[in-house]
Parts: C-alpha cells; sequence; structure tokens
C-alpha cells in the first residue's frame, strides 16, 4: 500500500470507536477512486479492503445506511465537521473543498454504538411523547378522508418529509448527549422503561416539534391536538429551545424547522394560557 | 394469561400494515426488522398509488379495468383471484391511508389529485409529490408506534431472522433472530411467521433497491422449505440514474407528468441535448406506440431504451449506455409541485439540474415479481374468501409472506404503482387470515411448547455462527464475490436472456458459491459485527440467484419481463392483406400452443443438495382469459381482429 496519495487515491480519516463507552481512535485509509463517488462507495471500498493505508490490517468500518437515495435517513454522519447524509456527499466536491483529506466521525449527540453507527432511539421514543399519529377510529373502511386545501397539503408534505436523521440535533445547543449504562441485574425491559422516562424528560428537539406541528394541522390530528399541545409544554418541551436557529440550516430535505418553532410557540402560549383559565 | 402472537419479518408497507391490523384484532405481534421500519425500503417508491377513482370512474374506469390492466400488464401470469380482489380493494386502501394522514397531493378544489401510470389509460395515480413510499410508509409507522406505545406491538429493530422454527410436524412455531448489535441469538415464539422481508435487489450486485435487499430473509424460508415461484420475473425499471454504490430510480412519474424519451438520431451526437434541434430528435417510445406513447408497459420501455443503445447504436454517451429523459419543456412551478423530490435527487447525485437540461438515465434491476410460494382461497364469484386463513399462507403452515417477497398480483411484470397497494392490500388482508388462525382452539400456543424445540434450534444458528467467525483467513474477500455475481447476474439475467449465456451463468455462480463457502471474515469480532450479516446475506443469494437463472433457462418463450429473442412472435407485416390474415391466423395459432405450455407458474423447490428443482403449475384465469398482449406489435391490429373472432366464437359454443 502506497503511503501517498496519488491521483488515483483519496485519503479518507474515520472516527473509530469498538463499542459503547471505549476510546475512540482515528484510522486513515487510501481508496482507489472512481468517478461518480459517494461516502457510502468509499466506506463499501474500505470494508472491502479492510486495510489502512499504513498496511495495517483492520476490521471494516462500521456504518449505518439503506436507501441510499436521502430519503430514509439512515446514514447520517459527520463530515468534514459538517452533520449530513453520507449518500449525498459526492466524493468529487469533498475533494474540491480539501482536496487532502476526508473526515468521517460519528455524531455526538447520540451513544456511539460502533465506529460510525449510533443509537438515535431516543428520537423514536420521542415520537410516542408527542403522539405523533392519528388516533383513527380503526382501520376498517369508513368512507371518504376529509377534503383539504392546496396550501395545506404543501405545508404538511415538508413537514412530512421528516426522515428523522437527527442531524437538526447534531447542531442544536440545547440538545444534549444520553448515554445510559445498564444497571446490574436490571432486565431488558427496566433499562427501556428507566431509559425512556430519560428520555421523555429530555429536550426532543426541533423534529418534534415540527411533528406536533404536522400533526396538528390534520383535519383528524386537530381533534386531538390538546395531547399533543401537553407533550410540548411538558418537561424537555419547547421551552428548551434556545433559538439558535442551527437546526434548519442542517436539514438535509430543507424543512422549514424554525417556522414550526415559532408556530408552535404560539400555540404552546395560547394553550398554557387556556389552561389557567380553564382551571 | 396465555395468548397467540404472532412475528412479522420485516418492517415496510406490508409488515407494517399486517402489523397494525392484527393489533387491531386483538393479537400481539412481534416485528423484526434489519432496520428502524422507518427506513424500510418502502420509502424509496416514489411515484404513487394506484386505484379506480371518482373522476377515472365517470370516465368509463372501473375495478374490473384496474384488474385487467394489471392482468394483461403482466402477461397473465398471475392468478386472478387475489389481484380481482385487490383491485376492489383499492379505492378503499386510498381513503384509508387519507385518513392515516399521507399528505397526498391535493386539487384546487382540496381533492386527491391523480396522474396517470403506465400500462392504463387513465389516471389512477394518488400520489404525495414524488415520495409517495416514504409518505405512505410514516403513515403505517406511526399506526404502528401507536400500537406499541399501546403494548401490542415488540419492535426488535436492527435485528435480523435467521431462519423459521419448525416442529416435528413441519409446522412452524417460530423464528430464531439475531441482535446485529449485541450479536445475541435468541428464539422468538410464534403461532404463525409472517415474511415480509421484500426484494431480492442485491443479488444482481446494484440496482433501484435498498442495502436491506438482500432477499436473505426469502431464502432463508426457501432453505427451509416453502417454495419459490416466479424467480425468473425480475423487472428492470427503464429509467435509473447509474451510480458507483447504486442504481437511483427515476420514477415513472417523470412520464406521467409528459417527460418524454428521446436520443439524437446521430449517434453519439457531440451537441449539447438543448442544442439538438426537434426534427433531429428520436422520440423513440413515442414513434413505435402511439397510443401509450412513453407511458408504454415498464418491460417495454426497458427493452426498447435498451435496443436503441446495443442494437442501434443511438446510446447519447460512447463510453456508458443512457438516453435522455426529458422534462425540460414542463413548466417549473408544476415541476416542483408534482416532481420536486424525484428532480432534487438527480440534482443531487449528478450535480445538473433536469428542469433545464434533460437527464440521462438507463435502466436498472428494480423489482422481483417472483417470490414465496403462497395460497389463497378463493370464492366462486373470483375473489377472495376475506378472513380465510389460507390467504398468503405457504406451504408450511404457520408460515405466510406478503408484499414484494411474494409471488401475486403482478405476473410478468409488475405496472407501476401497484406495488404499493399490493404491499398495503397483502398486509391488511393477511393480517385479518392470520388473526382468524389464532382463533382455532385446537392448537398447542407456541408460548406453551416445549423450550427445547426452541434451544435446539438456537443452537443450530449458534453453531454456523460461530463457525463462520472461526473461519481461517486464507479464503476470498465476500465483498469481491458479491461483486462477481451481481455482474453475471446483470449481464445474462436482465432485459435480454440467451439460453448459453444462461447456461454458462449456472456453472460460474455455482462456482462463486462454492468460493463463498470458504470466504473469509476480515472482522472476527463479536459486537455489532455488520461482516457477518454481510457474507451470510451474500451465501443466501445463491439459492435464489440460481432459482431465477434456471427458471430463466427452462422458459423457453417471452413473457412480460422475460424476454428471449430466439422465441419473439413474429410480426405480421405482409401487404397482401390476405396473406396477412392468413399470417395473424398462424400468430394466434402459436399465441395459443405457447400458452398451453408456458402459461404456468414455476416453482421451485430446493433438493436435498440445495439445489432448485423445477416444477410448473397451472394459473387461475378463469375471470379473464388471456389474450395477446399488443403494445405496438406490427400488425397487431390484424392479430387482434383475428383474436376477436376466435374469443367471440368460443364464447358462443
Amino acid at each position: 500500500m502506497s503511503e501517498t496519495t496519488s491521483l488515483r487515491e483519496f485519503n479518507v480519516k474515520v472516527l473509530r470507536q469498538d463499542g459503547p463507552n471505549q476510546p475512540s481512535y482515528w484510522q486513515r485509509f487510501a481508496v482507489p477512486y472512481e468517478s461518480d463517488m459517494n461516502v457510502i462507495s468509499a466506506l463499501q471500498k474500505i470494508a472491502s479492503m479492510s486495510r489502512t493505508a499504513d498496511g495495517e490490517v483492520v476490521s471494516p468500518v462500521a456504518w449505518d445506511c439503506n436507501c441510499l437515495e436521502e430519503v430514509c435517513g439512515a446514514c447520517t454522519m459527520v463530515i468534514n465537521g459538517k452533520v449530513r447524509q453520507a449518500c449525498t456527499a459526492l466524493v468529487d466536491q469533498l475533494l474540491e473543498d480539501n482536496p487532502e483529506m476526508i473526515e468521517l466521525s460519528p455524531m455526538t449527540k447520540f451513544p456511539v454504538i460502533r465506529d460510525l453507527m449510533v443509537d438515535r432511539s431516543r428520537m423514536f421514543a420521542t415520537l410516542k411523547k408527542i403522539k405523533a399519529w392519528l388516533p383513527i377510529d380503526s382501520y376498517y373502511d369508513l368512507g371518504e378522508a376529509a377534503r383539504q386545501t392546496q396550501d395545506n397539503q404543501e405545508i404538511a408534505y415538508v413537514l412530512s418529509k421528516c426522515m428523522t436523521c437527527g442531524c437538526c440535533l447534531e447542531a442544536c445547543p440545547q440538545y444534549l448527549k444520553i448515554e445510559l449504562a445498564r444497571q446490574e441485574g436490571e432486565s431488558d425491559e427496566e433499562f427501556h422503561a428507566r431509559e425512556t422516562e430519560v428520555f421523555f424528560r429530555s429536550f426532543m428537539g426541533a423534529s418534534a416539534i415540527a411533528q406536533v406541528d404536522l400533526y396538528n394541522t390534520n383535519p383528524i390530528g386537530q381533534m386531538n391536538s390538546r395531547d399533543r399541545l401537553e407533550a410540548l409544554v411538558s418537561e424537555g418541551g419547547i421551552q428548551v429551545c434556545g433559538n439558535a436557529q442551527n437546526c434548519v440550516q442542517v436539514c438535509p430535505k430543507e424543512i422549514p424547522l424554525t417556522t414550526s418553532i415559532a408556530r408552535m410557540g404560539r400555540a404552546a402560549t395560547v394553550h398554557t394560557l387556556k389552561q389557567w383559565f380553564d382551571n | 394469561m396465555t395468548k397467540p402472537n404472532v412475528v412479522v419479518v420485516g418492517g415496510g408497507l406490508a409488515g407494517l400494515s399486517a402489523t397494525m391490523q392484527l393489533a387491531q384484532l386483538g393479537v400481539d405481534v412481534d416485528v423484526v426488522s434489519l432496520t428502524p421500519v422507518k427506513r424500510s425500503h418502502s420509502c424509496c417508491a416514489q411515484g404513487g398509488i394506484n386505484s379506480v377513482n371518482n373522476l377515472t370512474r365517470q370516465l368509463g374506469d372501473n375495478e374490473w379495468k384496474h384488474f385487467d390492466d394489471t392482468v394483461y400488464g403482466g402477461d397473465f401470469l398471475q392468478h386472478q383471484p387475489p389481484v380481482n380482489e385487490m383491485a376492489q380493494w383499492a379505492p378503499k386502501i386510498i381513503e384509508l391511508m387519507d385518513r392515516l394522514g399521507v399528505t397526498f397531493n391535493r386539487t384546487p378544489e382540496g381533492f386527491r389529485d391523480q396522474r396517470r401510470f403506465g400500462g392504463t389509460l387513465y389516471a389512477r395515480t394518488a400520489f404525495a409529490g414524488a415520495t409517495t413510499g416514504q409518505q405512505l410508509l410514516y403513515a403505517l409507522d406511526e399506526q404502528v408506534r401507536r400500537w406499541e406505545e399501546h403494548g401490542h406491538v415488540t419492535k426488535h429493530e436492527f435485528w435480523e431472522y435467521l431462519g423459521p422454527v419448525l416442529d416435528d410436524s413441519g409446522e412452524c412455531c417460530g423464528c430464531v433472530v439475531q441482535d446485529l448489535v449485541s450479536m445475541e441469538i435468541r428464539a422468538l415464539r410464534a403461532d404463525a411467521l409472517v415474511i415480509a422481508s421484500g426484494g431480492c435487489g442485491l443479488v444482481y450486485g446494484r440496482s433501484t433497491m435498498s442495502m436491506a435487499c438482500t432477499g436473505s430473509a426469502a431464502s432463508r424460508t426457501f432453505q427451509a422449505g416453502v417454495r419459490y415461484a416466479n424467480g425468473e420475473f425480475i423487472q428492470v425499471h427503464p429509467t435509473a440514474i447509474p451510480g458507483a454504490d447504486k442504481l437511483r430510480l427515476m420514477s415513472e412519474s417523470a412520464r406521467g407528468e409528459g417527460g418524454r424519451v428521446w436520443v439524437s438520431r446521430t449517434p453519439q451526437d457531440s451537441r449539447h441535448p438543448t442544442e439538438i434541434p426537434a426534427k433531429e430528435r428520436y422520440y423513440f417510445l413515442e414513434e413505435r406506440y402511439p397510443k401509450y406513447g412513453n407511458l408504454v408497459p415498464r418491460d417495454i420501455a426497458t427493452r426498447e431504451i435498451f435496443n436503441v443503445c446495443t442494437k442501434e447504436g443511438l446510446s447519447v454517451e460512447k463510453d456508458r449506455m443512457c438516453v435522455y429523459l426529458d422534462v425540460s419543456h414542463i413548466e417549473r412551478g408544476e415541476l416542483d409541485r408534482k416532481l420536486g423530490g424525484i428532480l432534487e435527487i438527480y440534482e443531487k447525485f449528478q450535480g445538473v439540474d433536469p428542469r433545464e437540461v434533460p437527464m440521462k438515465i438507463f435502466p436498472a434491476v428494480h423489482y422481483s415479481m417472483g417470490g414465496l410460494w403462497c395460497d389463497y382461497e378463493r370464492t366462486a364469484e373470483g375473489g377472495l374468501n376475506v378472513g380465510s386463513p389460507r390467504n398468503h399462507e405457504t406451504n408450511i403452515p404457520g408460515i405466510y409472506a406478503i408484499g414484494e417477497c411474494d409471488y401475486h398480483y403482478h405476473g410478468g411484470n409488475r405496472l407501476g404503482a401497484n406495488s404499493l397497494i399490493a404491499c398495503i392490500f397483502t398486509g391488511l388482508i393477511t393480517g385479518t387470515g392470520v388473526a382468524n388462525r389464532m382463533k382455532s382452539n385446537d392448537r398447542q400456543l407456541a408460548v406453551e411448547r416445549d423450550s427445547s424445540l426452541f434451544d435446539r434450534a438456537c443452537q443450530a444458528k449458534q453453531a454456523d455462527y460461530k463457525a463462520l467467525l472461526a473461519r481461517d483467513g486464507q479464503g476470498d474477500n465476500p465483498y469481491e464475490i458479491h461483486q462477481e455475481l451481481g455482474r453475471v447476474m446483470t449481464e445474462v439475467a436482465t432485459v435480454v436472456r440467451h439460453n448459453p449465456d444462461l447456461e454458462q451463468a449456472l456453472t460460474k455462480v455455482h462456482d462463486l458459491q462454492e468460493r463463498a463457502k470458504t470466504c473469509s471474515l476480515s472482522d472476527t469480532g463479536n459486537w455489532t459485527n455488520q461482516n457477518v450479516v454481510f457474507t451470510r446475506a451474500l451465501q443466501d443469494m445463491f439459492p435464489l440467484a440460481k432459482t431465477i437463472l434456471k427458471g430463466a433457462l427452462a422458459r423457453d418463450e417471452c413473457r412480460g419481463a422475460h424476454y428471449k429473442p430466439e422465441f419473439t412472435m413474429p410480426h405480421v407485416d405482409a401487404e397482401d392483406s390476405g396473406e396477412r390474415r392468413r399470417l395473424a391466423e398462424a400468430w394466434c395459432d402459436r399465441f395459443e400452443e405457447n400458452n398451453k405450455k408456458w402459461l404456468k407458474s414455476t416453482i421451485a423447490k430446493l433438493d436435498a443438495n440445495g439445489e432448485p428443482e423445477l416444477s410448473y403449475e397451472e394459473v387461475d384465469t378463469s375471470l379473464i382469459p388471456p389474450r395477446p398482449r399488443l403494445y405496438g406489435i406490427v400488425g397487431g391490429e390484424m392479430i387482434e381482429e383475428v383474436w376477436n373472432e376466435r374469443s367471440r366464437g368460443v364464447a358462443n359454443e
């Protein structure tokens, strides 16, 4: 293996970690260049080579991906210091910005499982907290759905493209990493219950706030919007947002997250006031 | 209290709709998925979901016509009662999805907007921007989360299904699974096992499918004794964007919204596409298929694009085969509203704005029409007996197959926007049937069974896993074997198939399988070992690859996506009308002869050595008699005339 990058190779540096709570370390790989590559295809080559640029035989880098079309949300990582999807990170463009090196590291707001793979179960738990669903009566044929305006659809569609990728949370100063260790003798169920309880108390982040917005604008969702507003103003809710507005800048789907936060902020205020008067 | 429970393998549209239906009916469900279910491959479906609707109805459309288009488009290779039932349910399913909050595009009056897709003359397709699959998946994901919150559903995400557990009588009572983080292997007890694991595109190396679509779950079920049907019917999508890691789909909706496919009449014209004048452009689909134009069924569009590049030498580029797919004549605002999502994909991955410059596309492996064999119970009227536990049950009692990994609904070729409806329909109807299976009292519940059965099954899988980790480092690289397998399969078993090539490929694939048996792992650790997952999936691709090749080799005819030039039907192109008539008669004779021989499903089962053995199953075509598929055939009018006379003759007998 050559030590230096020739025109036919480029360097990829990966921040590796063998498991949770283990030390992390950098490894450099010399990846053979092809046209039309993205970070995923570079990682595929690294997996196939399992050898560093210095010739050391190593285990393949673990990472998460599925669709490779930027609709599934799996392959989020930090690439040259910026959180984004690995599938749309094109090698040619990255090398244009920095011909020396492409740097890959895992997101910092979620516990590392291994290498570039992180545990984002907190995001899915938060979707339970905000009741991100429409509680329809049943799945039987109950006739036609409500009509909706084009304007409403256009707002909802954009919000509904959120793929729970976590970019907005990685960029958020208020969203802090939670990494719980299992206690001795704790069963799976006990551990998950404790974890969920902590997740529910911690900041929900921009993606969840935008989902409240989505469900509360739906004609059926409006009927039970109070439940979601209740979650929105509870501990870890919208009041934690510090209005840094980083979220909206890193969203790969260009969801107007800050617009949703503003809209939900007003709705939360009205909801709280109403509760005072109702009591 | 002991209650029955069901394990669903796969959390895409089919798996999730089965799960929510079962939960609604009071049955607890464990969902096993390689990824968080919200990241399943269903999210890649772009264009839309088909059903007859109030608008098309007033233009003469009805459920029967949707059914007819589907079986005609599929070259009549599907059993008709399930397709008929699906078409009946389709409009109701769309309403349900709308009630679940799917953000379907709207008309100015607030109704769902609809577009036209290939293989039909009606605008039946409802859509949510250009990410309809994602939107449907999210709606179902949310419902399943709701049931999870209520304690009726347990998700096992980042878990892998390793195979079913069968009792001594051969009935399924659970499955063995592995946690892909901790690598722990355990058994899940189940009173029914529903396989909803999607397609097997990765057998072809690169395809339009997601990384989870290895076909491994279907293959493991196949290896446990479930039959595999119509494996050779693999849909190659006409329009995909070539890439180093995958071939990204460019949805049929681009053509549905008016996109036009063309090449320059000058081979490898060096001019920029926008500078090539209209009269020098060859809109080959529109010229050859005036009725359907750019919206011919997928197999035909694929073959034409392939031929225009290979036989006619008109590929746009010299080193890489591709044609133009052009939407640049459509108004920008309309494009953004209706096709924004897919045009963004092109822009993101190619760095070119398709609103200004024609896209370059080429066909890619896209969908498996074939899959695990499963049963159904028909009614006298020709639909399904809703609620029958036989619907979608495989030949192993207690194992069900639904969604892309079953073999019903699409026959020899799937119509665009029919996959989403088939996935949701099969999930719902199977949920009902499985729930009824739970009601019968003459069976011991899986939780009450002796644990030794499950321990033994776990130990066997544990031993396989240990053996895999213990391999020495001298063998081949599994990633390279996979590339080689993909190359062989793509070369011989996609758009055009020749018997000598298929025979050679069988030998090559067999050699690769032998090499895979001893290939080396670069990671022998016991924590989040993706190397193990990949190598195991690779090994399980071979039974499927061989089934595809063997089925294709045996089937000496052209049907749907399966095309062998040696067995094409002749054109009816004589000048003299008497002669043309005679040729058309001969054509129809040959068509009938061929159907007698080949209008049958290929059924594969694995013999003691793990090699596929083929047999053939009659197809239930009792509702719509098979007729020639005449999209764009020279002399088609005359064939149709002769055929109609014959059909009337039969009807009058």
